[in-house]
């Protein structure tokens, strides 16, 4: 499976032009890892409703930018965090790992 | 992707997601569109409300003010609710989606936004908003805001309806006199006058115009939109007409020019109420015999020397403070059965 879907990739690059999504990727490698600590903090003090809108984040994100499998596991956590039981498991370091791909990817495709 | 056909729009794109915010603007931008940005529903709301804005993207689930509460402060607002609202929204959303779309919202995307449907949807709810603004221009013509926003709201079908109304009929006496003794141009000219002082009345209480004869007026009170005290809204804009125009008759002789007088007739009841026409012409009009008494009453006026004159049911519906002369009973030509008249004293 790859990554990054090239059809939902490309059509935003034919959208809003090749310099631009330059700019995108990096507004995303740069906020990412703002929401991780996010998740992580929250997880830590409990707080669901950050845990959830930190997942949401890069949920939508990953899907804007064609990373479908990034997308569906921070669904995955977004929909625990929605129901308010933080019981994750290994799903954020799981989470984290796909984010890791998806970075070199994009570093390639960029 | 070239530049969209229609024309340049402002936009306000409200999201707390970074990457939303700049793809949004950004594919905007790239169609043609001028494009602001808040990153949460307070800011958002506060923008729309000082901006000019064409249309709003607006997120559901954000900080400070989520997109539900946006929308129902914009759709209470009487200048907000005239101007497009797009949801965005998760596909897992789709149910606060619904909920938005039956308050009130045009229309929605969800994300990622698809270019090609984002285009679509802004241009689609760009064009309908241009259609209801240049019919609310033409309603106002001849209608008060609420009157021309209730015409939108209901649409028009052409086809009548009953309603209880208070209709007024208002002329010129002998404004025939004065169109000889001046040219063309100064009896339009006066024409104008008088009908705007007339309007202002009308449209001030609430009345809409209803059609204009040569220098004859019909009003109605009441229709489209219902008021309890119609048969006063009535009085009031023609004892009010008879005020403006005794001001003007004053600068009128003061600069030796016509003073024009003119003879009121009221009547209250109900009425066949509706567009006639075509579709490419109609206009709203009101039909029956308390039409037709109103119209005999105001002919009335002549003989007894009174510019007002109402008849009996609008009488009961006026206030004590509304000084009034009963005039008796009268049979007009083509009626059966006599009609108690009276006069409203100024």
């Amino acid at each position: 499976m790859t990554l990054i879907d090239m059809n939902v990739y490309n059509m935003l690059k034919e959208a809003t032009g090749a310099e631009f999504i330059h700019e995108l990727v990096n507004a995303f490698l740069e906020d990412t890892p703002v929401q991780f600590e996010q998740m992580r903090s929250a997880l830590a003090a409990g707080d669901s409703e950050v845990f959830c809108r930190a997942a949401h984040t890069i949920k939508s994100n990953a899907a804007t930018l064609g990373a479908n499998q990034l997308a569906s596991l921070a669904r995955e956590l977004e929909k625990i965090g929605r129901e308010g039981n933080l019981a994750v498991g290994s799903r954020l370091e799981v989470l984290h790992e796909a984010f890791e791909q998806v970075k070199n990817q994009l570093d390639e495709l960029s | 992707m070239s530049i969209s056909s229609s024309e340049p729009a402002r936009l306000l794109v409200v999201d707390d997601n970074k990457v939303n915010r700049m793809t949004l603007s950004r594919s905007l931008q790239v169609q043609g569109h001028i494009v602001e940005t808040a990153e949460n529903g307070r800011e958002g709301l506060e923008k729309f409300r000082s901006g000019a804005f064409d249309l709003m993207l607006l997120d559901i689930e954000m900080p400070v003010m989520n997109g539900f509460e946006v929308l129902e402060a914009c759709l209470n607002d009487f200048d907000l609710r005239q101007i497009p609202i797009i949801m965005t929204s998760a596909m897992e959303e789709l149910d606060a989606v619904v909920k938005c779309v039956e308050l009130g919202a045009e229309d929605y995307l969800t994300k990622p936004v698809n270019p090609v449907l984002l285009r679509a949807r802004v241009s689609a709810s760009l064009e309908k908003k241009r259609l209801r603004d240049e019919q609310r221009k033409l309603f106002r013509t001849f209608a008060t805001k609420e009157v021309a926003e209730e015409l939108l709201r209901t649409g028009f079908s052409l086809g009548g309806q009953i309603v209880t109304a208070s209709v007024l009929i208002a002329d010129i006496r002998s404004f025939t006199t004065i169109a000889e003794n001046h040219d063309p141009s100064d009896s339009i000219e006066l024409l104008n006058q008088y009908f705007s002082m007339m309007f202002d009345a009308v449209t001030r209480n609430g009345g809409i115009i209803n059609q204009i004869v040569g220098d004859g007026l019909l009003a109605v009170f009441g229709a489209p939109i219902f008021y309890e005290d119609h048969r006063e809204r009535a009085v009031k804009a023609a004892l009010q007409m008879l005020e403006q125009l005794k001001t003007f008759n004053e600068k009128q002789l003061a600069q030796n020019k016509t003073a024009i007088r003119i003879g009121i007739g009221i009547t209250s009841g109900k009425m066949v109420a509706g567009y006639t026409g075509t579709q490419n012409r109609a206009i709203y009009t009101c039909i029956g015999d308390t039409v037709n008494l109103a119209d005999r009453i105001e002919e009335y006026t002549k003989e007894a020397l009174r510019p007002l004159l109402i008849d009996e049911n609008t009488r009961q519906g006026l206030p004590e403070y509304y000084k009034v002369e009963d005039l008796g009973k009268i049979v007009f030509k083509g009626k059966n059965q006599a009609a108690h008249v009276f006069a409203v004293l100024e």
